[in-house]
């Protein structure tokens, strides 16, 4: 594991600030390259612009051209040349604009940036962390709305999380810069400004260890298990129900490659039931890897099958019918209507 | 008929009348197809004949190129032969489960890694055992490569030479990257009282054929080195067949040309030439070293041999390029020049062959008594930090083998 981050911002910053997502985020990136001067950002519009979500707002100012670096316009000159930066020893942070562009780094990503410690027997490290926008609900043109995490899950080499909340934010994202291993890291786009979110980040000690999921709400009747912009849905939709007398568990999985289904089985030996929520298209997704595994592990707890609510196995629609693609408060609570009454 | 090198593209603005001289691609074509001489404008220090020719432009960088370190060129490029003989050989009798011959290509190999300074970084593709060979890798670590016991195991840092790159293009970008830590780290454009690049100074050498320019990778590689002045020669190997596909399925332009639309110096070298080479990679890694990075070197060559130990030349090569080639040998030529000019005589250059010969032997017996890596390596090193997921894989995998081994069945 990484050793714990601890953050030179804390000395200077109040130990708790009520930031959203995106401002967290900001505030993480901005803490890790202070700590170490070898962090540099790369991408398309992160320096001047901030990025198009304004997420490196105002670090170029301060740290300057050699360590936010405006990019050309091309993902596999992003990713590739960060695996030369960190053969070379930096701890490069790339950004990826939208989900559907990383395609074309999507091949140093898989032959490069994920074998080349496998490749060389350790003798070299690629502590890169590939930042991520994902996920729809933000009323977007094509490209703009994906999951594709499962396809990087998939990759042995590479290490994926996501956040949901601000105070992970801000603490995930210095842990994946402080780990010697290359992270994906999926940011909930829709999630990035929202109010609702604004909380309070104690800045003076990390939330947990990075590679951990968690229970964010505690129930007795079915558990649901999601991570990123879901995890919110399922906390709205645990809310919805115990209205209703119903009580469900929420975990927030938090890292998606390596899978940390611990308390998952823990919970669902309580439960009986699991639901999996993703936007993601189900077949071959992680929400698969949840249902086989807790399947292998649980049997003998289940009530019910294993139920998903996700995205359809259909290219993400025009935005005008995303409604009906994205598992809502209503489509996760009919999921578990039907596991509550196997 | 203008071969392309003759031709230069008009400066905008020149008009239609200098529109109007260029080639057709036809000529363009013939111009790459001529493979006898690389054109008009290929730098060459030794003639296939042997005769040195004098250049105004790259003699000072040879200057310490005296007999005796011609020899020593000599030297590692009949070593390296006789290696890559010896594992062509081998993979034919089944030792090695694939072998990719560098034949033909030793100057171009010997002559830029020999131009490299111990700080430098070179990132090859996966042809480049006489580059690896100049930076000090043992020969014996390329052959697990092909034996498949292993991906790579040489010490990447202590010999300044990055693994080998399989996907094509792929190294060229993350060449980039490298050099632009090197200039971020304050590497590059320090000189000395006299103007001269300081002795720590670095640059970074990419080695890629003919083949890759057509990746996408390669493009974005000269953008981003352009971009950043990193300093990176980009040494595009030229021997005229990616597999079967020849270069004009690649370019209409001449490779070294390409340079020019991303702002910064190609050059074409005669790569069956050893001094051009070290020559003219001197002069560029000088340029990196001051901080005028990037500069494209092509060297035009040839691949004597298949493309690999599974590939076929006669389905798409004529034997008469073949023989063509065989005249411009960039041994021979610098065998002929020491004999001639009296710098080596019979007895030395047989003392080489035996030396080779000798080299050649301990590959052999290292080859056939490689042990094979042991199951538990399959696990080992995905990642960087301990991963308890695949440690209980293995843990389930060793118990299942031992298994056998208790049951007497293994």
């Amino acid at each position: 594991m990484a050793a714990p981050v601890q953050s030179r911002v804390d000395s200077a910053a109040p130990t708790a600030q009520k930031l959203t997502i995106g401002k967290a985020l900001n505030m993480g990136l901005r803490a890790a390259m202070e700590a170490d001067d070898k962090v540099v950002i790369l991408g398309e519009d992160v320096g001047k612009l901030g990025g198009v979500f304004r997420i490196t707002d105002g670090l170029q100012k301060d740290f300057g051209e050699q360590r936010v670096l405006d990019t050309p316009l091309a993902e596999s000159g992003i990713i590739g040349t960060a695996v030369g930066l960190a053969v070379r020893g930096f701890r490069p942070v790339c950004e990826i604009q939208f989900e559907g562009f990383i395609f074309p780094g999507f091949d140093q990503i898989s032959s490069q940036l994920a074998k080349l410690h496998y490749r060389t027997q350790g003798k070299i490290k690629v502590p890169v962390v590939v930042r991520v926008p994902f996920g729809g609900g933000i009323g977007a043109v094509e490209h703009h709305s994906e999951s594709p995490e499962s396809l990087f899950a998939h990759i042995p080499g590479l290490k994926v999380v996501s956040c949901s909340n601000p105070t992970d934010a801000y603490w995930m994202i210095q842990q994946a810069i402080a780990c010697d291993d290359p992270v994906l890291f999926f940011e909930p786009k829709r999630l990035y400004h929202n109010g609702q979110l604004k909380s309070e980040v104690d800045t003076s000690q990390p939330a947990g260890p990075l590679f951990a999921s968690r229970v964010v709400r505690q129930g007795t009747d079915c558990t649901l298990v999601a991570y990123g912009p879901s995890v919110k849905v399922c906390l709205d939709a645990a809310a919805a129900a115990a209205d209703e007398g119903r009580s469900l568990e929420v975990i927030d999985l938090r890292t998606i490659s390596p899978l940390d289904l611990g308390p998952v089985f823990e919970s669902v030996r309580r439960t009986g039931r699991l639901v999996a929520v993703s936007e993601a298209s189900a077949e071959s997704s992680v929400t698969s890897e949840i249902a086989a595994r807790v399947q292998q592990e649980c049997f003998y707890s289940l009530e019910a099958p294993v139920l998903r609510a996700t995205g359809f196995d259909t290219p993400y629609p025009p935005s005008k019918l995303e409604e009906h693609f994205l598992p809502d408060l209503d489509r996760v609570l009919h999921t578990v209507d039907r596991a509550m009454g196997w | 008929m203008p071969s392309p090198e003759q031709w230069t593209h008009p400066e905008p603005g020149e008009g239609p009348a200098a529109q109007a001289a260029q080639p057709s691609r036809e000529q363009v074509i013939a111009g790459l197809r001529n493979t006898d001489a690389g054109g008009a404008e290929v730098t060459q220090l030794l003639t296939p004949e042997g005769e040195r020719i004098a250049s105004p432009q790259f003699d000072r960088y040879i200057s310490d190129i005296d007999p005796e370190a011609l020899r020593g060129l000599y030297r590692d490029m009949v070593l390296v032969r006789r290696a890559d003989r010896e594992a062509n050989a081998m993979q034919r009798q089944g030792q090695l489960g694939i072998w990719v011959p560098l034949l033909g290509q030793e100057a171009a190999q010997v002559g830029s890694g020999r131009a490299l300074k111990p700080q430098d970084m070179a990132f090859p593709s996966y042809r480049e055992h006489g580059v690896a060979y100049t930076r000090g890798v043992d020969f014996k670590e390329l052959l697990g490569i092909f034996r498949c016991t292993d991906h790579s195991g040489w010490d990447f840092k202590a010999h300044g030479f990055h693994p080998y790159t399989i996907v094509i293009g792929n190294q060229v970008l993350n060449a980039a990257g490298y050099a632009m830590g090197q200039k971020f780290e304050g590497r590059v454009g320090n000189t000395d009282g006299d103007g001269n690049p300081s002795s720590t100074d670095e640059a970074t050498i990419v080695y890629f054929g003919d083949g890759a320019t057509s990746q996408g990778d390669v493009h974005e590689g000269f953008v981003w080195a352009a971009v950043y002045d990193a300093p990176l020669v980009f040494f595009c190997q030229n021997n005229q067949w990616a597999i079967s596909e020849p270069t004009e399925r690649q370019s209409r332009l001449p490779l070294y040309q390409r340079a020019r639309g991303y702002g910064f110096p190609g050059i074409r070298v005669d790569g069956n030439d050893v001094l051009a080479c070290l020559a003219v990679t001197r002069w560029a890694l000088e340029e990196c070293r001051h901080g005028n990075g990037p500069v494209l070197i092509e060297a035009f060559t040839y691949r004597m041999d298949a493309h690999t130990t599974t590939d076929d030349p006669t389905r798409y090569r004529l034997s008469d390029e073949l023989e063509v080639w065989k005249h411009k040998d960039p041994i021979e030529r610098v065998r002929v020049h020491l004999a001639r000019n009296g710098h080596a005589d019979q007895a030395w250059f047989d003392q080489i062959q035996s030396e080779a010969d000798a080299f050649a032997a301990d590959l052999r017996e290292f080859c056939f008594n490689m042990p094979e890596p042991p199951p538990e390596r399959v696990f080992a090193n995905v990642y960087a930090e301990p991963s308890p997921v695949l440690d209980a894989q293995r843990d389930e995998y060793l118990s299942y083998l031992a298994g056998f081994v208790e049951a007497g069945e293994r």
